[in-house]
């Protein structure tokens, strides 16, 4: 009982830290993704642009950052970013500078983000027929009209599986921005543990709240992929 | 028969490879290439000209450990959480809600939370059982950060190998499974014999990117004291400030898992050819 009285909201428990933890987390997490959505569909556009070099250079991007552990990519980009930050602004002041950690933990959470969605769109940009394209070019759609009317919203029923396990991966990635000393629900427990000396407790109660947040996201996510598939017939 | 080629036009060469036109795509990505390339003689330079002999033949050594010990770390429990997860598998499919429910709970618990906080679960929660775990006669084993990482790392790959499975045996037709019976052959052996061989094709692709997820998922160890590569590469790091370690580290990781990667594709290609059509 008096496990659970050290979850009280307040001072003397440790619910609000908590919860500040799990709401950074979210909030990390809802950072990336508009960011890391946008890069990967970029590199996945020019995969598929049918131009060598751009592929090549696509493909380079998507090899580095998916081969790397997000936890190195993540200390590269924040003390690597460190560093450079100071030499860039080391050339006209002598400011000491620091890089953002949530700022830190959203670009190489993004970076290795976009690295797997481009190739969730790449593929899903080849299951949509190159016929569609020229028949929206003979009814006379300008590029742009085509791929925001035609591609897009095939782009969103093709992909949207995969992306679904990309968003509960990003979700779970998060944890390890705690260990650049940024206050998220990993890190705010294992405050809290470092002061009460119960691990076994508090680490179960924080993967019992990612636990739900992976549940919340599976349900919600579930319903948008129903929603964007309502047109496709029922199989089965 | 000359008669009939007689008024005929005589072959021709094909016409010209029609010129690359340099339109904003091969411009864009001209310059992207040109950019990694930059990029990559810039860390070459960096590496060359920041390269502090002390530093390497001290911390290279280290760093190699690091390697052996990710290595043991990715293959002990690739192949232990393997042969754990085929009972469970074999459990999520059943029809005994028993045996299914909990089989179930299991996948999804591992699934659904960060490596990292069961890493921390496991390793400081033993620490808070010492006098039991001595009791019992375990405590040695949950001492040593290594053991308690190994055995995260086995119970999480056996959930998530086990999903991979669950896919892979329920992939095979049902008229398998009647025909050897149909045969007289006994479920076991149907199941070794003739559905597990044909699953771990189906499985072959799926369980090359759990490989890869364990090597670069491995990292985390670190966190714990354990000196895998990545505890190796930290340390350096404090002791030095020289950034380049992180690089060496970078290059190490991606070596691997790109071989990895590409045995694999080999291994499919090689294991798949009677499928090809």
């Amino acid at each position: 009982m008096e496990l659970f009285q050290m979850l009280a909201w307040g001072p003397e428990g440790w619910a609000d830290e908590l919860a500040e933890g799990t709401w950074l987390t979210v909030r990390l997490a809802l950072a990336t993704l508009p960011f890391g959505l946008a890069l990967g569909l970029l590199v996945a556009l020019a995969k598929t642009s049918g131009e060598k070099s751009l592929e090549t250079a696509a493909n380079v991007y998507t090899t580095i950052f998916r081969g790397l552990p997000e936890l190195l990519t993540l200390f590269i980009v924040y003390y690597g970013g460190q560093m450079a930050l100071q030499k860039l602004v080391g050339l006209f002041t002598d400011t000491y500078v620091e890089v953002n950690g949530f700022v830190a933990g959203m670009v190489a959470l993004g970076l290795v983000f976009s690295a797997f969605a481009s190739e969730v769109f790449a593929s899903a940009f080849k299951g949509i027929p190159a016929g569609q394209g020229e028949a929206a070019q003979a009814l006379g759609m300008t590029r742009w009209q085509a791929f925001r009317l035609v591609t897009l919203p095939q782009l969103i029923r093709l992909s949207i599986g995969g992306l679904s396990n990309l968003w509960l991966i990003l979700l779970k990635e998060t944890s390890l921005v705690s260990v650049i000393a940024l206050n998220d629900l990993l890190r705010n427990t294992n405050v809290a543990v470092g002061s009460t000396k119960q691990p076994l407790f508090f680490y179960s109660v924080a993967l019992a709240i990612y636990l739900v947040l992976s549940l919340i996201s599976s349900k919600g996510l579930g319903a948008i992929e129903a929603h964007v598939k309502r047109g496709e017939e029922r199989r089965a | 028969m000359s008669d009939a080629t007689a008024g005929m036009i005589e072959a021709q060469k094909p016409p010209p490879q029609a010129r690359r036109r340099w339109g904003i795509a091969r411009i864009a990505g001209t310059m992207l290439c040109g950019l990694w390339a930059a990029l990559g003689l810039g860390i070459a330079a960096s590496l060359v000209s920041n390269y502090d002999a002390d530093i390497f033949t001290r911390y290279m050594p280290r760093m190699m450990e690091g390697l052996w010990v990710t290595a043991k770390l990715v293959v002990l429990s690739i192949m232990a959480g393997g042969l754990l997860a085929i009972p469970l598998a074999l459990a999520r499919m059943s029809h005994n809600p028993l045996i299914a429910k909990p089989a179930f709970a299991y996948v999804y618990a591992f699934r659904g939370t960060p490596l990292l906080g069961q890493v921390f679960l496991l390793y400081y929660g033993a620490g808070q059982f010492v006098d039991e775990l001595q009791a019992v006669g375990l405590w040695w084993f949950f001492r040593d950060a290594y053991n308690c990482v190994l055995l995260t790392f086995i119970l999480n790959t056996a959930a998530y190998q086990a999903e991979i499975y669950k896919t892979a045996i329920e992939s095979i037709p049902r008229g398998q499974w009647e025909a050897a019976s149909s045969l007289g052959l006994h479920k076991g052996t149907t199941f070794r014999k003739i559905i597990l061989p044909q699953a771990m094709i189906t499985a072959l692709r799926p369980l090359g990117n759990e490989i890869i997820l364990m090597v670069k998922g491995s990292a985390v160890a670190s966190i714990v004291t354990v000196f895998d590569l990545m505890g190796a590469t930290k340390l350096a790091f404090s002791r030095t400030y020289d950034f380049n370690v992180y690089l060496w580290a970078a290059i190490i990781y991606l070596m691997i898992v790109e071989t990895l990667r590409r045995v694999w594709a080999v291994l499919e290609r090689r294991l798949t050819r009677h499928l090809v059509r």
